[in-house]
Order: C-alpha cells, then sequence, then structure tokens
C-alpha cells in the first residue's frame, strides 16, 4: 500500500467513523421517530389570533383556514364571529360581517339558530372571526393548519413568527387540534 | 359532620364543573327540526407513507448514477437520472425535506434533547455522504434535485478565474457553520428560509423566494451551477468526503493521452491538470513552508474561535426571544406600543421580564459555545484552503478533482480513448 491510498483509506475510515457517532449518539439518545411522521398545527388554545398566519406562510394564500368546531358553537343569531361588533342590523350584507373575504356564511336553521359554515377557497386565515368568535361566543372558530395545502416545511415559516408559539410539530395521528364538547374537558382544553 | 366531609370534597368538583359550564357563553341548541350537526373535515397530510417511498428511490438513483459515472460511463444515463431526479424529488414531491436541508434537523437533533427527527430525514443525510465515500459526489450528479435543476439551465459557461473560485468556495463552509450553529441553538433552519429552488419546484411561494430562484437561475445560465459551487452546505461536507472516496469517476477509460479534449467539457473547472515538470517546487523550500502552514492552523483556529465568541451577542440577535429582551430593555417605551404584536403577546401571557431575560441568557450561553466553536472550524478551514495550495500532488494526468467533480458524466462523453 502507497503512501498516497494510506491517507486515501485513513481518511475515509475516520469520516465513517464520525457518521457513525453522530448517527449512533442520536439513536441511543431515543431521538428517532421510524413509525411517525410529523406535521404542523397550530394549538388553538394558544393561538392569539395575531395574524401572521395569513401573511408568514410559505403559500402565496396561506395553508391555515378557519375552521368550526361545530361542538362548541351556540348557533347565535348575534354571532360574534360573522358580525362586526355594534352591528345593530343583523342582515347579511357585507358592510356588516366582519369577515373581509366574505368567507363565512350563514344559513338559517330553524328559530333561532343559524349555521356558520366557512368557505375555505375565500378564507385566507386572517382570523378576525376567530377573534370575533372568542371574544363574544363561544370561541367555536379556530384556525388550523389544512393538511391538504401545507407543504408541511421542514420549518414551518409561520412557526418561527408566531408570538405565542402556538405552531409546533404533532404526530401524524394527531394531524389536527380541532377544539371538542365542553362537556369533556379532556377535548376541550388538552394543555 | 360527616356530611361537611363530603361537602367538602365535592366543593371543589363542582366548582371545576361550574367553571366549564362557564366557558361556554351560549349553551349547545337543541333542535327540533330535523338538524344534523356536521363536523369539521380533517383533510390528511399530502403524501403520507411516501417518505419510505422517497427513500428508496434516493437508494436507486444513487445506486445507478454510481453505476453510469464509473462503470458503464454514460453521459445519457446521468443525464436522464438528472431529469427524473428534478420531476420527482423537485416538482411531484415539492422537493422537501432534502438532504442539503436535512443538515439541519441532524445538527438540531445532535444538540437537542427534546427534537425528535425522522428516520427519513436522518437517511436523506447519511445516504449521500456514504455514496460520496465510496463512489465520489454522485448525489450532486444526478440525485440532488437543487443540483438537478441547475444542472439541466447550463447554456454557455463562462471560465471564472482560478483565485476568485477558491476565494468564493468559502463560502459554503460559512454558510454550513452558520445553518448548523442556527438549528442547533434552535434558532432557525437557514438554509431552508433561503433555499432559492423550492419556490419553482413548488410553482408556489412568497415573491422573494421565487424572484432568487429566477436570478439564481439566470445567473446559471452563464455560471454553471452557482448555488451548488459557491452557497451549497451540503455540497461543503461532500467535498471533503468525496476527497476520501475508494472509487470515483475518471475522465479517460484507460490511459489518457495528454489530447485535452476534455478540458473544454467540464463547465465547473474540475478537471486538473497535469504539472509541468518546471513547477515543480524546490522540496526543501516547501517543507519548511509545509510546516509554517501547519504551524498556522492552530493560530488561525485560536483567533476564530476570539472573534467567534466575540460575534456570539451579535448572532444570537436572530433569536427571536433574545431579540425581543434586548427591545424591552432598551426600548422600554415600546410597552406602549399596540402595533408591536410580539411585545404585547409577552406582556398580556404575564411572563416577568426576568424570566425572558433569564431564557434569553440561556440561549445566549448557548451561542457563545456555538460561536467559538464556529469560528474555530472557519479557522481551520481557511487554514486547510491555504495548505492544500502549497501540497504538492504528483499528476501526470488530466483528471477529474475528486472534491469538486459532480460527477455529471459531461467530459466522459470528450475523451476520444477507446
Ligand atoms: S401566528 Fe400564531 S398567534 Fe398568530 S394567528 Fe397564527 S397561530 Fe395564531
Ligand atoms: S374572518 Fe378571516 S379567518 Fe375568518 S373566515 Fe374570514 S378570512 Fe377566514
Ligand atoms: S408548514 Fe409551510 S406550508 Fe404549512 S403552514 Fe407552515 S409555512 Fe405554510
Ligand atoms: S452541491 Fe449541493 S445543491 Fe449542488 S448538487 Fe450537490 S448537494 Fe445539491
Ligand atoms: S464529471 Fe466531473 S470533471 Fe467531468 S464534467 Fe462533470 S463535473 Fe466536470
Amino acid at each position: 500500500m502507497n503512501r498516497k491510498t494510506f491517507i486515501n483509506n485513513s481518511g475515509r475510515l475516520i469520516l465513517l467513523g464520525g457518521l457513525v457517532y453522530l448517527t449512533g449518539s442520536i439513536i441511543f439518545k431515543r431521538k428517532v421517530s421510524a413509525s411517525g411522521k410529523y406535521v404542523w398545527q397550530i394549538d388553538p388554545f394558544k393561538c392569539m389570533q395575531c395574524g401572521r398566519c395569513s401573511t408568514q406562510c410559505v403559500r402565496e394564500i396561506s395553508a391555515v383556514k378557519c375552521v368550526h368546531a361545530y361542538q362548541l358553537c351556540g348557533y347565535c343569531d348575534l354571532c360574534g364571529g360573522y358580525f362586526k361588533p355594534n352591528t345593530h342590523k343583523l342582515n347579511t350584507g357585507a358592510e356588516s360581517q366582519l369577515c373581509p373575504t366574505g368567507a363565512l356564511k350563514r344559513k338559517y336553521v330553524e328559530e333561532p339558530f343559524f349555521e356558520y359554515k366557512i368557505d375555505e377557497k375565500l378564507c385566507n386565515a386572517c382570523g378576525k372571526c376567530v377573534k370575533g368568535c372568542g371574544s363574544f361566543g363561544n370561541g367555536s372558530l379556530q384556525l388550523q393548519i389544512r393538511h391538504d395545502l401545507c407543504q408541511n416545511c421542514n420549518e414551518c415559516s409561520i412557526a418561527r413568527m408566531c408570538p405565542t408559539n402556538a405552531i409546533s410539530r404533532v404526530p401524524i395521528e394527531a394531524a389536527y387540534q380541532i377544539k371538542g364538547d365542553f362537556k369533556n374537558p379532556a377535548l376541550t382544553n388538552p394543555k | 359532620m360527616k356530611w361537611l366531609k363530603i361537602i367538602l370534597f365535592l366543593l371543589p368538583l363542582l366548582l371545576a364543573f361550574s367553571d366549564l359550564e362557564a366557558q361556554q357563553r351560549f349553551p349547545k341548541p337543541e333542535f327540533h327540526t330535523k338538524y344534523t350537526q356536521p363536523t369539521p373535515t380533517t383533510p390528511e397530510p399530502r403524501g403520507v407513507g411516501m417518505e419510505f417511498v422517497d427513500v428508496l428511490v434516493l437508494l436507486v438513483v444513487l445506486s445507478l448514477t454510481s453505476w453510469f459515472a464509473i462503470k458503464k460511463r454514460s453521459r445519457n444515463g446521468i443525464l436522464l437520472l438528472t431529469v427524473f431526479s428534478a420531476i420527482y424529488f423537485g416538482f411531484y414531491r415539492n422537493g422537501c425535506i432534502c438532504s442539503v436541508g436535512s443538515v439541519q434537523n441532524v445538527a438540531l437533533a445532535f444538540a437537542d434533547p427534546k427534537y425528535v427527527i425522522s428516520l427519513y430525514a436522518l437517511l436523506f443525510f447519511l445516504l449521500p455522504l456514504i455514496f460520496s465515500l465510496f463512489f465520489g459526489r454522485v448525489f450532486c450528479g444526478a440525485a440532488c434535485p437543487l443540483g438537478a435543476i441547475q444542472d439541466l439551465l447550463i447554456y454557455k459557461p463562462i471560465t471564472i478565474p482560478a483565485w476568485l473560485r477558491k476565494t468564493l468556495g468559502f463560502i459554503p463552509y460559512l454558510y454550513l457553520g452558520l445553518a448548523v450553529l442556527y438549528a442547533a441553538t434552535g434558532t432557525e433552519f437557514i438554509i431552508c428560509r433561503y433555499d432559492p429552488f423550492i419556490g419553482i419546484y413548488r410553482m408556489n411561494g412568497p415573491h422573494l423566494m421565487i424572484y432568487l430562484g429566477i436570478a439564481f437561475l439566470l445567473m446559471g445560465l452563464f455560471i454553471a451551477r452557482p448555488y451548488c459551487r459557491f452557497f451549497c452546505p451540503f455540497g461543503a461536507i461532500l467535498n471533503v468526503f468525496s476527497r476520501f472516496s475508494r472509487r470515483h469517476l475518471s475522465v479517460f477509460p484507460t490511459k489518457c493521452i495528454q489530447c485535452k479534449l476534455c478540458t473544454t467539457a467540464c463547465p465547473f473547472e474540475a478537471i486538473d491538470f497535469p504539472d509541468e515538470e518546471k513547477t515543480k517546487p524546490d522540496t526543501k523550500s516547501n517543507t519548511r513552508r509545509f510546516i509554517l502552514y501547519m504551524a498556522l492552523i492552530p493560530v488561525l483556529m485560536l483567533a476564530g474561535s476570539w472573534i467567534g465568541s466575540k460575534s456570539h451577542v451579535f448572532l444570537s440577535k436572530a433569536h427571536p426571544d433574545v431579540y425581543l429582551a434586548e427591545l424591552l430593555i432598551s426600548h422600554p417605551e415600546l410597552k406602549t406600543d399596540s402595533k408591536n404584536i410580539d411585545i404585547q403577546t409577552f406582556l398580556a401571557s404575564g411572563k416577568s421580564l426576568e424570566t425572558l431575560v433569564a431564557e434569553a441568557q440561556v440561549i445566549r450561553d448557548k451561542f457563545y459555545t456555538g460561536s467559538w466553536i464556529l469560528g474555530a472550524f472557519l479557522g481551520l478551514v481557511i487554514g486547510l484552503m491555504a495548505m492544500n495550495q502549497i501540497i504538492f500532488r504528483r499528476r501526470e494526468d488530466y483528471q477529474a478533482n475528486k472534491g469538486n467533480c459532480y460527477s455529471c458524466g459531461r467530459c466522459l462523453d470528450y475523451c476520444p480513448v477507446e
């Protein structure tokens, strides 16, 4: 073996050893998940609707959308998420709606109840309705990352900017954190 | 007495329940008509279970590239694989996660005991490196989606002077060091944030990302693979690994006949020329220079770590908690600024400034350790780069530089030797 091959071989061995050490130290701390994949999701109890979800996503139109946890909804006529505060006329005119894009739709169910539904194509995740519903209603409207739109970035660029650190990686089995029934405290507030 | 105990026991429970009741301002309605309450839809994440396929595809592409580059000597085979990678890893899988970015996941997993890395990210990091130890940078040759899009868009490559190439060649190491520092301290993933081509592969993204990508591609028409050569942090690791590869693509199949045809083939100036007899340095003075440079490396590393530790305060400002703590200390008047979301959220959270400052201090301490290591690492890189200039290696043939060659196979078609 001449000098050149010797240097070559020992260099390779050292580098291989480095890789083994790096991998080993990660594996032995049991920090590798083989079964699971992680996705990004918003914890609705931490989110304070700062509005960054609509602007910080790498997608031109955010992968975050408003989601309605119907379980919690009071089906109110005077919906804090639907109407601008201090609206007196409960009509569906654009001037009295809170949603800037008209994505929140209202449907009459029966006296005196209305169902509220989000048109996801129009929603831009501004969070105005979520805030309204949280301050005047039951808090049944919430923001969630929609995984059919999300690119599952290596690092979510909204998470980096979120002031309350509401966005974190969750196991794929629990890909959505939608608020549950208030009668079940475990579902209501998992934290 | 007994009843009192029971009541006392039940009281907290009762309170707890009434508290829950209070959360729901408006009771759930009882519908009289036939109304079924809808449930919110929860669309599945895209490409569930695809990660395993991705790793398999990567393995196959790497093996085939090695075969095409070393055994088959086929540029067309490599070209085909390049197109495939651009389509599969790039346009179909939207380029995430890629090996280039996986460096950060590995760094974070190594530094942060709480971070769980997915096995696939780890394999995406390891496979290209292991292959480079045995067959050279075959990953860059055809498997890397970032390299593929640049390679396919080379039009009229210009020659870049060696001194400029070598100076700019320092950037990837700097980028690598910073990316590892920022990932390991949990600040952010800068490689992903400034990935120039991902926006193009997704055909969606912030304007800046898309413009950056287009700028790189336009530049790449004339400066072949600009991102690979002067920025890519993963390429920096591959470069080092590939220098020690067991086998490597060879420009000529059996014997170099010094026709110089291959030198025009490589758009990256990765082919080393044979040394002329007269440039052979006089051994004695060269040995002296060698020893001098060897002694210089520890000095450079020391200087680097000193500069690094001095700049940790500046570097740590990229972490949002450190930034916020500094801002609140230097500009307390901002507390009344209702437009500053971060400050308002912090004030609303009820956390005290002391806690925030303490947390920021922990992060800054991590930056201190990280920065001096980074500085020493960069000192070492500069030292080794300088030493590489004077080490004399006997070269009789035109041969690919194992560190810089991407195993793209272009030169193979040019060599007239059968
Ligand atoms: S960035 Fe955070 S706080 Fe702001 S809307 Fe999104 S999840 Fe809510
Ligand atoms: S108010 Fe904003 S978050 Fe709510 S539905 Fe409209 S666009 Fe979506
Ligand atoms: S992971 Fe990426 S695509 Fe998904 S919400 Fe975050 S920034 Fe948007
Ligand atoms: S140098 Fe980097 S970007 Fe270029 S092909 Fe290699 S790994 Fe990919
Ligand atoms: S295989 Fe290497 S030396 Fe040959 S043209 Fe490609 S990069 Fe240049």
